[in-house]
């Protein structure tokens, strides 16, 4: 399946570090641009908090719109990182090497986006502070521990913190190098953070360890993420459509699957960006997309099991809020995208070798998972309160704001924003990983057999 | 932690006689003017953000000529088991050891995450600063805080009047009397549809009332264990459509 490449330490130095030691000329033009879109979002957010939320198109019920949708969109991306560097990494797939970072790195930026989402959602955001951090003991009122609301921001803080770290341990390395190849304000900047790191043995043992217990450790917000997103809604017992057991794990998958293919995406970008056709070859998009089949059917299990549970009750809420979200205009369409986008289409295409071996296919077919990804999401949290209980008197519809629109492209500018900043001062694929994955597949000629050079240490 | 009904000093509570319910709105336009329910102008019907603690729900049965309207006051349902209280996260709505589920306007951060979780839907969200006409400013209620922008409001059962009545009582060194408190929107029902008292004193006229043939409570499959009871429609005429309440 995979070919083995010999490409030595100076040129993988020279390609790696492009980003930082001779930056394309398409990125400031880019950043540029990017930078304004984001202006002009944060404007908008700022008009939002100043006017009130009147100029959303949330009304009542739907209470809820496309602003949860967009975090539970983006806390579904992170788990890109837990993924790919938490459970290849210790099921030791040799093939994620040159992705870790980028995966990591998406996980971050998309979880700092993804809590913006609650924060600028509430109807008075600057009061949110009061239940993030427990506050006013004199008076005894401290974060209502019942609710999902709490279990949110102390989940995603952890996966943050978490994440950042592991980021950080895995670029050491890499800070070294790059302290050692600039000069001035740079060398300044990569001393600084490379905290003295000189690849003595001791340095690269404790770096091993520290990554391997941070993937460990990691595991457990693998599954309790998105349990806690899925429980936001999952709790409430006044909505047909979120009530409902099996969403924990569904979510959870949903996750993997717009996490996993939106790093194919990712990779793809960086391939032809930054001309890492060495590093990021069809042999990884390859061995996402036999994952990505495997992740994405499980997935599609859920959502039919979804159906079929609300069809077997007979109970004619539920089954008018399914007959809303199938068959009534416009949700049938939407349905229908979200059903071929998800997962006819992509799966598929994946199932073609020579798909699986084009990366142009490849980017195309995990953008539109993560299209059909949003719409899920969005499928789940709209129907569900505007068909929520048996008061026909009540049920409504919403149309989202212009305003709502731009801020989803805002946070989609946004992340790309801050991707495209940080490969300006850091490499994006790992150096050391590249190097260490290249020395493992070292064999040396003994004989008439050919035996590894590097005998793995046992953990 | 709450205190169980029995416990309590009073257990507020409603009995709404829906078979004597005329769909007047009389108990909605009282309630508005009580409670400085910002005005609901056509937009805000229009893009489903009206306000009304108490609303009047209307349903046709049968087909025309037989056919019947039927109405129902819906407001805060006061739920002993509110799914609205566990969700909040900041604790802006909690139950009271009066049998209230009381908002506290000054606490809430506006996630409205309470109104997702209410399945009567009488929660209501303040979209935009309230605005009243110039006319109006001196008709607010000085008993009532005027809600800003960003907060939930529902239907307090008029926890001014209660409060004053109880400090009376008080103050008299007694307990509140059967029908020494009135809510809004029972003072206004002109077919005293709409009655409010204490659960917990057997000679009330609501635990009277809450006993009868006809009682049912609203969405009883979620063991809210609201507050507020119904009393069922009684159909003389069997020929349109069928009676269930």
């Amino acid at each position: 399946m995979q070919q083995r490449r010999t490409i030595d330490q100076i040129h993988t130095n020279r390609v790696l570090l492009n980003g930082q030691l001779d930056t394309p000329k398409w990125w400031a033009p880019t950043v540029i641009t990017l930078g304004i879109i984001v202006a002009i979002g944060f404007f908008l957010i700022g008009i939002m908090v100043n006017k009130g939320l009147g100029v959303t198109g949330l009304s009542r019920p739907v209470y809820w719109g496309l602003f949860i949708t967009t975090f539970v969109f983006w806390v579904g991306i992170s788990h890109a990182g837990i993924m790919i560097s938490a459970i290849l990494r210790l099921s030791q797939a040799e093939w994620r090497r040159p992705v870790t970072r980028a995966a990591e790195l998406l996980t971050v930026f998309s979880l700092l986006t993804a809590l913006m989402f609650p924060l600028m959602h509430a109807g008075r955001p600057w009061r949110i502070i009061y239940y993030i951090v427990p506050y006013d003991f004199a008076r005894g009122i401290m974060p209502n521990v019942r609710s999902p609301l709490i279990w949110d921001p102390v989940a995603i803080s952890t996966y943050l913190t978490g994440s950042t770290l592991f980021l950080y341990i895995a670029l050491l390395p890499d800070l070294g190098n790059l302290r050692d190849r600039t000069t001035g304000w740079q060398k300044a900047f990569y001393t600084i953070l490379a905290l003295g790191w000189r690849g003595n043995p001791r340095q690269w043992k404790l770096q091993t360890v520290g990554g391997i217990l941070l993937s460990a450790l990691m595991l457990p917000i693998f599954v309790s993420v998105h349990s806690i997103v899925s429980w936001d809604f999952a709790v409430t017992p006044a909505v047909e459509g979120w009530h409902s057991t099996i969403f924990a794990p569904y979510f959870v998958i949903g996750a993997v699957h717009s996490g996993v293919s939106a790093v194919v995406t990712m990779m793809a970008l960086m391939r032809w960006l930054w001309k890492w056709e060495d590093f990021i070859r069809p042999e990884h998009f390859d061995a996402l997309a036999r994952l990505l089949i495997v992740v994405a059917t499980g997935w599609l299990a859920f959502t039919f099991l979804e159906l079929i549970f609300a069809v077997y009750g007979l109970d004619a809420p539920e089954i008018e809020l399914r007959d809303m979200q199938i068959f009534q205009w416009p949700w049938n369409l939407l349905f229908v995208v979200f059903v071929f986008t998800g997962y006819i289409i992509p799966v598929g295409m994946w199932l073609q070798k020579s798909v699986r071996n084009n990366i142009a296919l490849m980017f195309w077919s995990s953008l539109f998972v993560n299209i059909g990804m949003w719409l899920e999401r969005f499928m789940i949290i709209v129907p569900g309160l505007a068909r929520k209980t048996p008061f026909v008197y009540t049920w409504e519809a919403y149309r989202p704001s212009g305003l709502e629109w731009f801020i989803l492209f805002w946070s989609l500018a946004w992340v790309t924003f801050l991707m495209l900043l940080f490969s300006r001062f850091f490499p994006l694929v790992p150096l050391f990983e590249q190097k260490e994955s290249q020395t493992f597949g070292d064999s040396i000629k003994i004989g008439r057999a050919r035996v590894p050079a590097i005998v793995r240490e046992a953990d | 932690m709450t205190l169980q009904r029995e416990k309590r000093d009073y257990s507020w509570g409603m009995v709404v006689d829906v078979d004597k319910c005329t769909g007047c709105q009389a108990c909605v336009l009282a309630c508005q003017a009580e409670n400085n329910v910002p005005l609901n102008l056509q937009d805000r019907f229009e893009r489903a953000r009206a306000m009304q603690w108490i609303r009047v729900e209307r349903y046709w049965e049968g087909e025309f000529p037989d056919i019947k309207a039927r109405f129902i006051p819906i407001m805060c349902q006061h739920c002993e088991n509110a799914p609205c209280e566990p969700v909040c996260p900041v604790f802006a709505t909690y139950h009271n050891n009066e049998g209230l589920n009381v908002q506290v306007y000054n606490r809430c951060v506006g996630t409205r995450y309470c109104a997702n979780g209410c399945p009567y839907i009488v929660r209501f969200f303040n979209y935009w600063e309230p605005v009243w006409p110039e006319a109006f400013r001196n008709h607010l209620n000085p008993d009532v805080t005027v809600r800003s922008r960003g907060i939930m409001e529902k239907c307090s059962f008029c926890v001014q009047r209660i409060r004053r009545g109880v400090r009376n009582a008080e103050r008299d060194g007694r307990k509140v009397q059967d029908g020494e408190i009135q809510t809004a929107c029972t003072q206004a029902c002109p077919t005293d549809a709409l009655v409010f008292g204490n659960f917990n004193d057997k000679d009330s006229r609501v635990s009277k009332m809450k006993d009868d043939d006809r009682h049912y409570t609203l969405l009883p499959h979620l063991a809210t264990d609201p507050n507020v009871v119904y009393l069922a429609q009684i159909d003389t005429d069997r020929s349109a459509g069928s009676s269930h309440g």
